[in-house]
């Protein structure tokens, strides 16, 4: 019932529409500018960036941040992060199956109705940090960290402002701003004040291809490799739409040229 | 239909179908000997658009229901399933969901259309009325729709909606619950919600059935507004309109692909992307694009139920614009001072649209300094889209000095030159 009524007035505040947005703090940041690879109408993921980004959310932010709707299977099909020709059924790619099998997921009931571990399939989802909503809140001083599956689709401008928050750290807070231990300043998250602690310095993983694992290089793969997992069917969707394009408009040609042809004979 | 049916059956097949059930016939007067005036723009080719619109809409709906789960636990999920899992998943959903802005985008400039050239006088009352039925059928099923993927834009704007209805006096909240099927929006209401959206859309090609047949028997307006007086001021519809609606539908499926393909979320709004969360409202709650000038109209009224009123009699109105307008003269063409009032009452519709997407205490960029903040902003705006219909209109009529206009449509297509006034009968002989 509580909650009822606390919908209702917040219902009834949305109407009588006073709701000034809630910035605490007043100032926040828009998001800066970057160059990303898959941009542009033929834009495409670069690889290498996919890889080194799949490995900072694997040894980072996965601690935290789940992805619900991915399978590991994923990270091999057509346009992800490990795809091989060779391998068209992603269950069959010896580089997912490896990193499958360096997680252990619990599975059954067997034939006696007993849970048990095995290693990790492609066919699995990726492993969730948490039971439950709440545990998620309590191992991170009552903040959820958000489920990444969407997340570049689930905010603004999602690109430039994850890769903008997770270099955002390095500010003064605002004389008026009382940061609380387990805060964090960073003025691009609306209200100035995130649970999440910096999560990237320089040289904080080793990239097996040699790339300066500098924190701008992070925050630029990790962000491509969260593009990519919000949206894995962008390249077939830039793929398909220039056929259409080329289609539609030489259809269009066509029509016009009858359009012409037939109306030529009458004034209109 | 207007005319005698000039279909002929020529195999025996026909014959024998035509004694018994002649939709042959039907569909031969209808779409391929009807006669339509001459000097149809390319305004005119809407029509035919939104009938393109409302099948692709059926046609991919009816595959994303296979797939989608209406339950607030697993909805979020289904959809991004479609998205992810289902072959060409990706595609249905962003057609389906650019498919609803491109499905308004159509009926805003076919409505416009009927406003600048008085479609919608005598005899096309009723046709015109059929429409704004449509349109009202297009909101609700567009309502419906934004809340199966249960974001948080789905879930708040429900409950926004939904509260509305609470304002009416005594029945306000049993029709509220009645309409939630509990105490607030939850499981119940997405699936009545589901339940429905499947059913309107086919409510409407009912009407679209209708809506057709009263205009097959007046016929087409035309860009003059004059009434068709002899077979010379009109061409049968095939080929002439045929590939003419053809060009333009293939012209508006390339912008369609544009967004489906290039820009699929531009439309959307990110929060939506954000599963539903009853204990967390988002900062600043707005609808789709194409209601936000209704809910301009909504927040201009300080009072709830006075805000309710208002926004269901800027569509009320709609129903009786008919007998509003006083005017001899349909088309704008020949309304000297109507259409500067027209060109403002488009200025304010899409002022309207800006409104409602911004928070009613902020100012106006420019005007701002005036001391213009939107809520007043919609105020005026609101003021201006009523005064229309309620003021301009009525009265515009008795006081207008039409431009002379053109003795036929046939005279007003052969005499371009001398276009407005009557063209000397010798320039016409050529
Ligand atoms: C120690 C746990 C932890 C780790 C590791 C972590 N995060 Fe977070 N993250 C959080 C918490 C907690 C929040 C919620 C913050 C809040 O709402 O105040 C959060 C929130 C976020 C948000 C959402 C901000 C918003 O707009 O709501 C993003 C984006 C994000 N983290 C990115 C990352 C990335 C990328 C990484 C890996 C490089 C990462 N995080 C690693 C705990 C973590
Ligand atoms: C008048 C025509 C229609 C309009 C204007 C319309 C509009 C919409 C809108 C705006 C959405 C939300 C899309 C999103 O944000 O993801 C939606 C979703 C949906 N619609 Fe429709 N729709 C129409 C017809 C239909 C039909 C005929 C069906 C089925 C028979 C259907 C089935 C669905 C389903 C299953 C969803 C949820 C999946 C999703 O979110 O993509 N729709 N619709």
């Amino acid at each position: 019932m509580k909650i009822i009524q606390r919908l209702l007035v917040a219902a009834v505040g949305v109407l009588a529409l006073a709701v000034p947005t809630a910035w605490a703090a007043g100032e926040y940041y828009k998001p800066n500018k970057h160059v990303w690879s898959w941009e542009g109408p033929f834009g495409t993921y670069d690889r290498g960036e996919l890889q080194r980004g799949f490995l900072v959310y694997q040894q980072v932010c996965s601690a935290c941040h789940g992805m619900e709707q991915l399978h590991l299977r994923n990270l091999g099909e057509q346009g992800g992060p490990f795809y091989l020709a060779e391998y068209p059924n992603a269950n069959d790619n010896p580089i997912v199956r490896a990193i499958a099998a360096e997680y252990i997921v619990e599975d059954g009931p067997d034939e006696f109705g007993d849970m048990f571990e095995r290693p990790g399939r492609p066919s699995d989802r990726f492993p969730y940090p948490y039971a439950n909503q709440a545990q998620g809140r309590a191992a991170n001083g009552g903040a959820y960290p958000p489920d990444f599956s969407v997340i570049v689709k689930a905010r603004k401008q999602g690109p430039e402002y994850i890769r903008s928050l997770l270099l955002g750290y390095d500010y003064e807070p605002p004389d008026d701003l009382e940061v609380r231990p387990g805060n964090y300043y960073n003025p691009y998250f609306p209200g100035g004040l995130l649970a999440m602690a910096p999560q990237l310095q320089d040289d904080l993983i080793e990239y097996p291809d040699g790339a300066p694992a500098t924190r701008e290089q992070m925050a630029h793969d990790v962000v491509t490799f969260l593009a990519w997992a919000s949206e894995p069917h962008m390249e077939a969707r830039k793929r398909m739409g220039l056929m259409v394009m080329i289609y539609l408009l030489a259809l269009a040609g066509l029509l016009y040229a009858a359009y012409r042809q037939v109306w030529s004979n009458v004034k209109h | 239909m207007s005319g005698p049916s000039t279909y002929e059956p020529k195999t025996g097949f026909t014959r024998w179908l035509d004694k018994r059930l002649p939709i042959a016939r039907l569909g031969w007067d209808s779409f391929v000997d009807f006669p339509t005036p001459r000097n149809l723009n390319y305004w005119w080719t809407f029509g035919g658009i939104l009938a393109v619109c409302l099948m692709i809409q059926i046609l991919t709906g009816i595959v994303l229901a296979m797939h989608y789960v209406p339950h607030i636990d697993y909805s979020c999920a289904s959809v991004e399933r479609i998205d992810r899992d289902v072959n060409f998943g990706w595609l249905l959903r962003n057609s389906h969901a650019n498919g609803a802005s491109m499905f308004f985008l159509a009926v805003y400039l076919h409505m416009l259309r009927g406003l600048y050239y008085g479609s919608y006088k005598a005899p096309r009352e009723l046709l015109w009325i059929l429409g704004v039925v449509i349109y009202l059928l297009m909101m609700a099923a567009a309502f419906l729709g934004y809340v199966l993927p249960w974001g948080q834009m789905s879930f708040w704007g429900a409950m926004v909606i939904t509260n509305l209805f609470g304002a009416l006096p005594v029945v306000g909240t049993p029709v509220t619950e009645w309409l939630w099927g509990g105490f607030s929006v939850g499981n119940a209401t997405l699936n009545r919600f589901f339940s429905l959206h499947y059913l309107i859309p086919f409510l409407i090609a009912g009407v679209v059935g209708l809506h057709i047949w009263a205009l097959h028997v007046p016929g087409n307006n035309n860009p003059t507004g004059l009434t068709v007086k002899t077979g010379a001021d009109t061409l049968p519809f095939h080929p002439y309109y045929t590939v003419k609606d053809g060009f333009a539908i293939v012209v508006f499926l390339i912008i369609f692909a544009f967004f489906v393909f290039y820009w699929p979320d531009a439309l959307g709004h990110a929060d939506n992307y954000v599963e539903a969360d009853a204990l967390v409202t988002p900062a600043h709650i707005v609808p789709e694009w194409y209601l936000l000038p209704f809910y301009a109209i909504l927040r201009a009224v300080p009072d709830k139920l006075g805000g309710v009123i208002l926004m269901f009699g800027a569509i009320g109105v709609l129903f009786i614009l008919p007998w509003l307008d006083t005017s001899r003269v349909r088309s704008m063409r020949y309304r000297p001072m109507g259409r500067w009032f027209f060109l403002f009452f488009v200025i304010a519709c899409l002022g309207l649209g800006w409104v409602g997407a911004e928070l009613p205490d902020n100012k106006v960029p420019v005007l701002g300094v005036l001391g213009l903040d939107f809520l007043w902003m919609g105020r005026i705006l609101t003021l201006y889209y009523f005064g229309y219909f309620l003021v301009v209109l009525p009265l515009l009529g008795l006081v207008e000095k039409p431009a002379e206009r053109p003795a036929s449509i046939e005279r007003s297509v052969l005499g371009k030159d001398t276009f407005g006034a009557a063209a000397p009968v010798a320039a016409l002989a050529e």
